[in-house]
């Protein structure tokens, strides 16, 4: 890539994180939990933001950024007192710089309107707190000097330094040299202030210079010269008339210069360097960035973690078969062998789990754009909200956290649009009018756990039934229980809302929410209590890289059926098979009928269908909520397995969603419960690439 | 042999981008993501010339260049700082806190050259 490329692409990396640290001071700000440490983050990473903009010309971005950096100047100055009516500016001005940044990034036009407005506030802000400031800084425009014309091409120059010159390493014989750039110099040096060795301050000034500069530059250029040395020097310059009687050789003391480098360093190849790692060791201190402890920190690309766990995959199945083989060679457990592979299994798996843990991630990204939902979400629906986070730093693959981000945007709407009530109607309930709505992400059994919860009103289970009842979700008679009705609302096509609003009702409910839930492997339920709020609680897997599944038969083959689609374990009895047709039948279940799909026919392992009372059925829950029993012949084990692609291996199928390699070497697929329910429910012909890939699949 | 310079910006984009003009140019770059790590860099490195930001977490550019200031090896080592536009009062602030020069951001490749060999011996 080209290198400006690869720093423009950091430069947006960094801003979506000073973005984060951004938003997450603000908010300590508002919480009034502030401190001078906060409130400077804050400042930084608007500042941080600006001049990253400015290198990429992105001026726009710039401008809005430096009246927003210039109010926060001000708070942080204690000259502007964030009051709630200025903190609601500055998170308005953070969101607005998100988007500028994202414009950016896109190569979007963001028009100028847009932000005008928040910069006139800004800075109105910005005034008050100036006129109304005791330590009001008067700025003292200093005339500027008036330049001689440029026609006088002779320069008298006297410098004088002060020892501050010295103090801060400037270096007069750097700024002869630099004159000397200019034109043709003469120099003279006034020693006479120089005192006897013994009597020399090391930090002392005691020499002067008068140059006599013959150049065709104005006096700016000249005053350039000793740019970084204003005021730690008396310096005059003066024009004067061209004389001819210049001398044409300098004088002898001049040589003595003629040592300091004037060439200028020649230019290198840039060295090849591998700059993708990014080594950052922080030191540990008592004002160390926020939640940064003593880390240490590299930057890898993906690309080689996803290598090294597809490898580590590879070791963990190499580690079953072997143990495998020992098992079949007759060792005894107790050898020498036998123990020695147990300690290669431990190990394996402990790398298993370390190399997992690279890509885990805290959740913390996510969560941070949540403020900024609400806040936007609270503003359309009227309503009072304040949103609690907890576990922010819980973690889990990189690859469910980006997967997560709009099943949890959609969830926070929702509980927020249907789930509290507006301010008047939770005052009269006896409850302040500020809603709550709790973010948490914890660790449970091997999962990860989010729960977003509301204090509103809880599920109206009287609506939620009526409306089921006349989307024909459900039967007049039917009983449910407070469960089963809360679960209603994962159907497809429900909506509860009587009006559709502009905040979730958006043509998606939450069954399509729970669908990309279960496409990660994961689970969504809902707990209500009326009056008091509900509470949606998401289980997902930590990584996409292993699956928990069930090893089954059917028709010889082993097949694995991931564990999170399976409700339950059935054998099912004679006389509640019920055929429909010729072809498919019903297994009576608890009052309910469910579609049983024979999964050896439907992937074309045999011809005729199995008799169901003598196999093994397991009842899934499918896409949208649905239920059905899949045959098999027999389930051998309950195990985790390395999930390999089959799409990057071979290709897609339908049917199957990935495949695995068993302790014996042999290949297995992973069934993909959704797809095949939905095609052996529409009846359609066994696909033939499913025959081809199974085929495939016994070559190897 | 090359001039080495060290750059101290908490901001990776500016460290990405000072590496690459002065790598460009021909020097020598040692980075620090701010005054406390640039401190420690100069523990063991001794470069011709500092380029530091001023607005940093932990130990920030003023705070950094009195440390220099105060530090027996350091205290004659050129250190020019960041500032962001022509900001005359934190200039004056870095030029009091011992700055020998400043770099006005956004820079400009050659004006960043520019004024490293202006101060560099």
């Amino acid at each position: 890539m080209d290198p400006m490329e690869e720093i423009r692409e950091t430069f947006f990396q960094e801003c979506n994180e000073q973005l984060g640290e951004l938003e997450t001071g603000l908010l300590h700000m508002q919480a009034e939990t502030q401190s001078a440490d906060t409130v400077n983050a804050v400042f930084r990473a608007v500042h941080s933001i600006k001049g990253g903009a400015g290198i990429f010309g992105l001026d726009g971005l710039v401008r809005f950024a430096h009246a927003f950096e210039t109010t926060l100047d001000s708070v942080r100055c204690g000259r502007m007192v964030s009051t709630p009516t200025v903190m609601l500016t500055l998170l308005r001005a953070a969101d607005v710089l998100a988007d500028l940044v994202h414009a950016a990034r896109e190569n979007t036009i963001f028009s100028e309107e847009q932000t005008s407005g928040l910069i006139g506030e800004l800075t109105k802000l910005n005034q008050e707190s100036a006129e109304s400031s005791l330590q009001f800084a008067t700025i003292v425009n200093a005339p500027a000097p008036t330049l001689a014309p440029s026609h006088a091409h002779n320069w008298q120059i006297t410098f004088c330094p002060h020892p501050e010159l010295y103090a801060k390493a400037n270096e007069p014989a750097l700024l002869l040299r630099d004159l000397r750039r200019l034109g043709e110099v003469e120099v003279m040096l006034n020693a006479s202030r120089l005192p006897e060795l013994h009597q020399i301050d090391p930090d002392g000034a005691y020499l002067s210079w008068t140059i006599i500069l013959k150049s065709e530059c104005d006096e700016a250029s000249v005053r350039d010269v000793f740019e970084f040395v204003e005021g730690d020097c008396d310096l005059s310059i003066i024009a004067m008339p061209v004389s001819t009687d210049m001398p044409d050789e300098p004088p002898a003391f001049f040589e003595g210069f003629e040592f300091f480098p004037s060439n200028p360093i020649e230019p290198v190849p840039i060295l090849p360097t591998n700059e993708k790692l990014e080594i950052t060791a922080k030191l540990d201190n008592s004002v160390a960035k926020q939640d940064s402890a003593t880390t240490a920190t590299i930057r890898v690309d993906l690309e080689r973690v996803d290598r090294m766990i597809d490898l580590v995959g590879e070791l963990v199945i190499n580690e079953a078969m072997l143990s495998q083989r020992v098992l079949e060679a007759g060792i005894v457990r107790a050898s020498g062998v036998a123990v020695a592979l147990e300690e290669l299994e431990n190990l394996t798996r402990e790398i298993q789990d370390s190399v997992m843990a690279i890509r885990a991630q805290p959740v913390r990204s996510v969560f941070q754009r949540m403020p900024r939902l609400v806040r936007e979400v609270a503003a359309q629906t009227g309503k009072q909200v304040r949103l609690l986070t907890e576990g922010e730093s819980t973690e889990v693959d990189k690859t469910v956290i980006e997967r997560i981000s709009d099943p949890l945007t959609h969830m926070i709407r929702n509980a927020i649009d249907h789930g509290l009530e507006t301010p008047e109607v939770r005052r009269a309930s006896g409850k302040p009018a500020e809603g709550t709505v709790r973010l948490a992400a914890l660790h449970r059994s091997g999962r990860i756990v989010v729960e977003v919860a509301d204090d509103g009103a809880g599920i109206n289970r009287n609506r939620v039934k009526a409306k089921a009842l006349e989307n024909g979700l459900i039967n007049a008679d039917a009983t449910l229980t407070d469960d089963e009705i809360d679960n209603l609302i994962f159907m497809p096509g429900f909506s509860t809302a009587s009006a559709v609003t502009d905040i979730s009702g958006r043509g998606v409910g939450m069954d399509v929410v729970r669908r990309s839930v279960q496409a990660l492997g994961g689970r969504i339920s809902i707990s209500s209590k009326p009056g008091i709020g509900s509470t949606f609680t998401l289980s997902l897997p930590l990584t996409l890289a292993v699956l928990d599944g069930m090893v089954v038969t059917a028709a010889t083959h082993t097949l694995i059926v991931p564990l999170g689609a399976i409700l339950e374990t059935l054998q099912p009895r004679a006389n509640d098979v019920h055929p429909l047709d010729s072809k498919v039948r019903v297994l009576s279940l608890r009052g309910g009928y469910v579609p049983m799909v024979d999964v050896a026919l439907a992937l074309g392992y045999r011809s005729e269908a199995i008799e169901p009372t003598r196999s093994v059925a397991l009842l899934v829950e499918c896409e949208g909520g649905s239920q059905a029993v899949l045959l098999f012949d027999t389930i051998q084990s309950q195990r985790q397995v390395v999930i390999k692609s089959l799409e990057a291996n071979y290709q897609a199928v339908p049917g199957i969603a990935a495949a695995t390699v068993m302790g014996d070497g042999r290949v297995a697929l992973i069934l993909d419960v959704d797809s095949i329910v939905s095609t052996s429910r529409a009846e359609s012909p066994r696909i033939e690439s499913m025959r081809a890939v199974v085929t495939l699949m016994e070559a190897s | 042999m090359n001039k080495t310079v060290l750059t101290v910006d908490d901001s990776r984009t500016m460290r990405d981008m000072l590496k690459h003009s002065l790598l460009k140019a021909g020097f020598r770059v040692l980075q620090a993501e701010d005054g406390l790590d640039g401190l420690e860099v100069l523990k063991t490195e001794q470069p011709d010339v500092i380029v530091t930001d001023l607005n940093m977490p932990r130990l920030d550019g003023f705070g950094f260049i009195e440390a220099i200031r105060r530090h027996i090896d350091h205290k004659s080592m050129p250190v020019l700082v960041l500032t962001t536009e022509v900001d005359s009062e934190k200039k004056s602030r870095a030029k009091a806190a011992g700055a020998t020069g400043w770099i006005v951001k956004p820079f400009d490749p050659v004006k960043l050259v520019d004024a490293i060999r202006r101060v560099a011996a």
